[in-house]
């Protein structure tokens, strides 16, 4: 059931150490503010679950949140490497983190199997690859029907999934537009869920019949943070921010440079988790 | 108008290969310039997909990301996910897959995982994304990227995606019945797999390309073919609509617009 509170309230209620975390958002409407947050309180040992871990996981990831990462393309789009996730995977910088991987197709099946409380996926994939063999969690049923062996996976079933949205309205109904990914999904796999907004509304007015919307009884925490996806973007809001994308590369190229940005952009900026709900 | 750069040569050779009815997975970074050149010149019919769910997409500016706004903002409808990747993908709507990669053998598997031991990695690149799906699932697989020995090499430390596997017959025995790779676009030349053995041979050249320099750029003795021809040289309107799309791109990135 849905209850508005700020995001500080949201991540301390809401967001353990241990936990399973999906952070989702596909380019468009990565809760980066959330992810700031739950660096601010100091979560530690989470398995952060994302299909592209983006420049938010990089930064959990070089502030020491997590202890293991499930994803599926773990670069920079456009640009290039994240260097914090690279750090920790070459050389266990700020420390060891282990890693889940699929294919795209995979993790999307596996938040659909999720939301749907089923075990796991079946896909038709992985066909001539290598990943098999190095992921215990990628294996094979065979098809009652036709005896067509096809590829499984374990299902998402988060602790907590943290997505951004457009906005809500008054009774905590939440509405996302443009590019919706996987939210959808891993809200409705999550036994918990956060869910940051660009602002709450009285009513959602016109939309089509067929938007995409999380009834407020699906909802966990609301809170409202304007621009609470940027440098990603939300959808009638603002724009992708691809100057920082690219600034990133510099910024996260080396550990110094890396936490004193963080230091000061993140650590420093509490203020932004405080914003009233109404 | 200044020389051709071999990275536009290849963008344009590898637009050339698209038709107006292809539908095509797009992949990001060389595929995306050859996919929208493609659109904004000899096929304008041509249906792009990026995988983050936007259908029929025409974008103004390259995309940095395979979701950035103007890719939902200028496609016919834009799906979910995993509505993308199942019904789409998987259901067998697309007739071309558009991939890049780190690294690429002589029977077109792709490497974009790592170097060296998974565990112990000398490189750890992104990973495979959508490719591994995408390239068993389109019709056919287009690749494009630039030639270098470390690019292009003898063993693969990882099948990111599977080309043509071990050679005649690898396909089909994991159960797939797409074509695969048929061409690789690359800067100095086209490469298609031999129609008896896979391996790629080289079956043009780009103007100004010799076979020593395709060979020095190249990790397994490469094969020619027998009647190779020569890559026709850029005309002066793909030229111009490509420098136009990557200048109104960098425009738009650095945030000007």
């Amino acid at each position: 059931m849905a209850s508005f509170t700020t995001l500080r309230d949201a991540v301390a209620a809401h967001v353990r150490d241990g936990d399973v975390v999906a952070m989702e958002g596909f380019t468009h409407l990565i809760p980066f503010a959330a992810g700031h947050e739950i660096i601010r309180q100091g979560r530690r040992d989470l398995t952060l679950v994302r299909m592209t871990p983006d420049i938010i996981y990089d930064q959990m990831i070089g502030m020491g949140c997590a202890r293991k990462l499930v994803f599926s393309w773990g670069g920079n789009p456009g640009v290039g490497s994240l260097h914090r996730m690279r750090d920790a995977v070459e050389n266990q910088w700020p420390h060891r983190l282990d890693i889940e991987e699929h294919s795209h197709a995979a993790m999307a099946n596996a938040y659909e199997a999720g939301a749907a409380n089923l075990p796991f996926a079946v896909m038709r994939g992985y066909k001539g690859v290598t990943l098999p063999e190095v992921n215990p969690n990628i294996r094979s049923v065979t098809c009652p029907f036709t005896g067509e062996v096809l590829a499984a996976v374990p299902a998402v079933r988060p602790d907590v999934a943290v997505i951004h949205a457009l906005r809500a309205d008054r009774r905590g109904n939440v509405l996302i537009e443009g590019i919706t990914g996987v939210q959808k999904e891993a809200v409705l796999a999550a036994r918990r869920s956060i869910v940051t907004v660009e602002e709450i509304v009285e009513d959602f007015g016109p939309r089509s019949p067929n938007a995409v919307i999380l009834p407020h009884w699906t909802v966990g925490a609301i809170a409202v943070v304007p621009r609470g996806a940027h440098p990603s973007y939300a959808h009638g809001y603002y724009k992708r921010d691809n100057a920082f994308y690219q600034a990133w590369d510099a910024i996260a190229r080396e550990r110094d440079a890396f936490l004193a940005w963080m230091e000061e952009n993140v650590m420093k900026r509490a203020d932004l988790a405080l914003e009233p709900a109404r | 108008m200044n020389a051709v750069t071999p990275s536009e040569m290849m963008t344009i050779a590898a637009a050339r290969a698209l038709r107006s009815t292809d539908v095509c997975f797009v992949g990001i970074g060389a595929p995306s310039a050859a996919c929208n050149l493609a659109r904004l010149t000899h096929a304008p019919g041509i249906t792009l997909i990026y995988e983050s769910g936007t259908i029929d997409t025409r974008p103004d500016v390259l995309p940095l990301s395979i979701g950035d706004g103007e890719l939902c903002d200028t496609a016919l409808t834009t799906v979910s996910v995993p509505e993308m990747f199942r019904y789409w993908l998987q259901g067998g709507r697309i007739t071309v897959g558009f991939l890049g990669g780190a690294q690429i053998d002589r029977f077109a598997n792709l490497n974009t995982t790592v170097v060296g031991d998974y565990d112990k990695p000398k490189v750890r690149l992104p990973g495979g994304g959508g490719a591994p799906e995408i390239a068993i699932h389109c019709g056919e697989i287009f690749i494009t990227m630039q030639m270098g020995s470390r690019a292009f090499v003898e063993t693969l430390p990882f099948i990111t995606s599977l080309g043509h596997g071990t050679g005649p017959g690898s396909r089909e025995r994991l159960g797939v019945t797409t074509k695969g790779p048929t061409r690789v676009i690359t800067d100095l030349c086209v490469m298609e797999p031999d129609a008896h053995t896979c391996e790629l041979t080289v079956t043009s050249l780009h103007p100004g390309a010799t076979r020593e320099a395709v060979q020095g750029a190249c990790g397994w003795p490469v094969r020619f073919a027998a009647d190779i021809a020569e890559t026709p040289a850029p005309t002066a309107e793909e030229l111009t609509v490509l420098r136009d799309l990557h200048a109104r791109t960098r425009r738009a990135h650095s945030g000007e617009v």
